[in-house]
């Protein structure tokens, strides 16, 4: 059983890395939007002399982190598979001898993070020769991060195969995608670090899962917060990704009991 | 008069047919509303803990982000048939476009008329009218006409990169992401003033993209601020014309590609 998926996942992962092309033009794009974000923030740190809550190195790190790590948000939902859906051709998954669930959780795992390990590692390299992106200050907190990095992965997973079942419902699926977009993005920390927002707010973000997603494992990165807090936070991390495994596969169980697939 | 005429009868359809699936429409429109929306929450959230942006309040950042996004809404709304043009040329339909009588330019725009951007441009409006009332600016006959002129102008210019892109494939047939950079990280450029940026990056996008020229500058006239840049009132008044310029040169550039234009033949 378990053979199938690895079969499945290795398929997915070599396919995503063909596209080389495409993840230099993405690299680009994000040097480039890291760039203007690095520079906004410095503007911001000289226009003020109260003591932030988080520090400015810390903030330059977490911007390139993000940008590293950008293809982990779940933007969308899978593409095969959403053309299978369009076509009609979703049948075949239907009567494939594997738990359906497991296959697209598979198959979306291998999407999100081929195209993350092929771009991090050059914007890694660049951003931390050139643009202020720095080493976590000790050993515990790197391997704090590659723990945390890896439990953002399978959350991540979670959330597009998520997105994807609801395609069974909707189709054309905009309107569910970019509802997750719009609030993954700003939830996780993308658009702004999330230690920059109100003290109110901050319990709320901290119960969320959004912020598994980028916040956990970068904060852990830049040493906001100790090597030592890295299994309650991995714990948050699995804990959500259960609650959305679990969601994930009783709508597939309601949605295939009543799918119509369209002939073509 | 002609190209007018059917460049409504284009966007009359796309009303039209968009209208058939109301319901899409709407959540769509919403979803995009919800989506901006949260990233000016964004900024709010900055202006929050550091008060002021090197001597800029945050009611002056809403004026330029209010400007930049009904601009890029507009040119979204508009130019989006260029978006999706290396698929035309890949799959050969531009050929059918060669043997109309009418311009090319104006048949890709009309390939695909996006009311759907209306989210954004609504969302950028509401900032910007909030910006203006939260100011408290002194207007003027000058100033209401400079503020539309820039909008118009910024949307030009952002159809004039659409244009360029679209123009860049009839060598590569492919799209090139990296065209992004300018045109949606050109809104986020302009969304904060150029003079925050480095020296280099300032003057990429004041001579070579030259979309300072329909934000920072006649932001700055509105405002009537000093700019540290040094430059004069007549020309922070004049500078939204370049956007303009810029489309024109474009459709030059686009003629030159659609001259050299061979067909995949499949």
């Amino acid at each position: 059983m378990l053979k199938a998926q690895r079969a499945i996942f290795s398929a997915a992962f070599r396919t995503n890395l063909q596209y080389r092309v495409a993840a230099l033009a993405g690299i680009g794009t994000q040097l480039f939007w890291g760039f203007i974000r690095v520079m906004i923030f410095e503007a911001f740190y000289r226009s003020t002399s109260t003591p932030q809550p988080i520090s400015y190195p810390q903030v330059v790190t977490y911007v390139w982190l993000s940008q590293a790590t950008l293809l982990l948000l779940p933007m969308r939902a899978n593409p095969e598979i959403q053309a299978m859906i369009r076509s009609g051709t979703v049948a075949y998954e239907l009567l494939r001898p594997v738990d359906l669930y497991a296959l697209w959780y598979s198959r979306s795992l291998a999407s999100r993070t081929a195209p993350v390990l092929l771009r991090a590692a050059p914007i890694f390299l660049v951003a931390g020769l050139f643009l202020g992106l720095q080493a976590p200050p000790s050993l515990a907190s790197a391997a704090a991060w590659a723990l945390s990095i890896v439990a953002a992965m399978l959350l991540s997973a979670a959330f597009t195969t998520l997105v994807t079942i609801s395609l069974l419902w909707t189709v054309s699926g905009e309107g569910m995608s970019h509802l997750l977009i719009a609030l993954s993005s700003i939830l996780s920390g993308i658009i702004v670090p999330l230690p920059f927002f109100p003290d109110w707010t901050q319990a709320i973000l901290n119960f969320l899962p959004f912020r598994g997603l980028m916040d956990i494992p970068f904060r852990l990165y830049v040493g906001y917060v100790s090597p030592s807090e890295v299994f309650s936070l991995v714990a948050h991390q699995l804990a959500w990704t259960l609650v959305l495994v679990f969601l994930g596969r009783w709508l597939l169980g309601r949605a295939t009991r009543r799918l119509v697939v369209q002939g073509g | 008069m002609n190209d007018l005429h059917l460049y409504w009868r284009y966007v009359t359809v796309a009303i039209r047919s968009e209208m058939q699936y109301r319901a899409s429409f709407v959540m769509f429109t919403f979803g995009h509303l919800f989506q901006v929306g949260l990233e000016f929450l964004g900024i709010w959230v900055l202006f929050d803990r550091f008060g002021s942006l090197r001597g800029w309040s945050l009611p002056e950042i809403a004026l330029l982000y209010g400007m930049a996004n009904t601009s890029f809404a507009l040119a979204e709304g508009i130019g989006r048939g260029f978006d999706t043009f290396h698929l035309m040329v890949r799959l050969g339909e531009f050929d059918r476009f060669l043997v109309r009588p009418r311009s090319t330019a104006l048949q890709v725009a009309g390939r695909e008329v996006q009311l759907l951007r209306i989210g954004r441009f609504l969302q950028g409006l509401i900032v910007l009218i909030w910006a203006t009332l939260a100011l408290g600016v002194r207007w003027s006959l000058g100033k209401g006409i400079l503020l539309v002129a820039t909008i118009v102008s910024g949307a030009f210019l952002f159809i004039g990169l659409f244009i360029l892109q679209a123009t860049l494939s009839f060598w590569t047939i492919e799209s090139l992401e990296i065209m992004n950079t300018v045109t949606y990280g050109g809104v986020e450029t302009t969304q904060y003033p150029i003079s925050l940026y480095r020296k280099w990056f300032r003057e990429f996008f004041t001579f070579v993209i030259p979309l300072a020229c329909v934000s920072y500058f006649p932001a700055l006239a509105i405002l009537e601020r000093p700019d540290p840049l040094g430059t004069p009132l007549w020309f922070q008044y004049t500078a939204p014309a370049i956007g303009t310029l810029f489309l024109v040169v474009a459709l030059q550039i686009w003629r030159l590609g659609v001259r050299h234009y061979r067909s995949t033949g499949s």
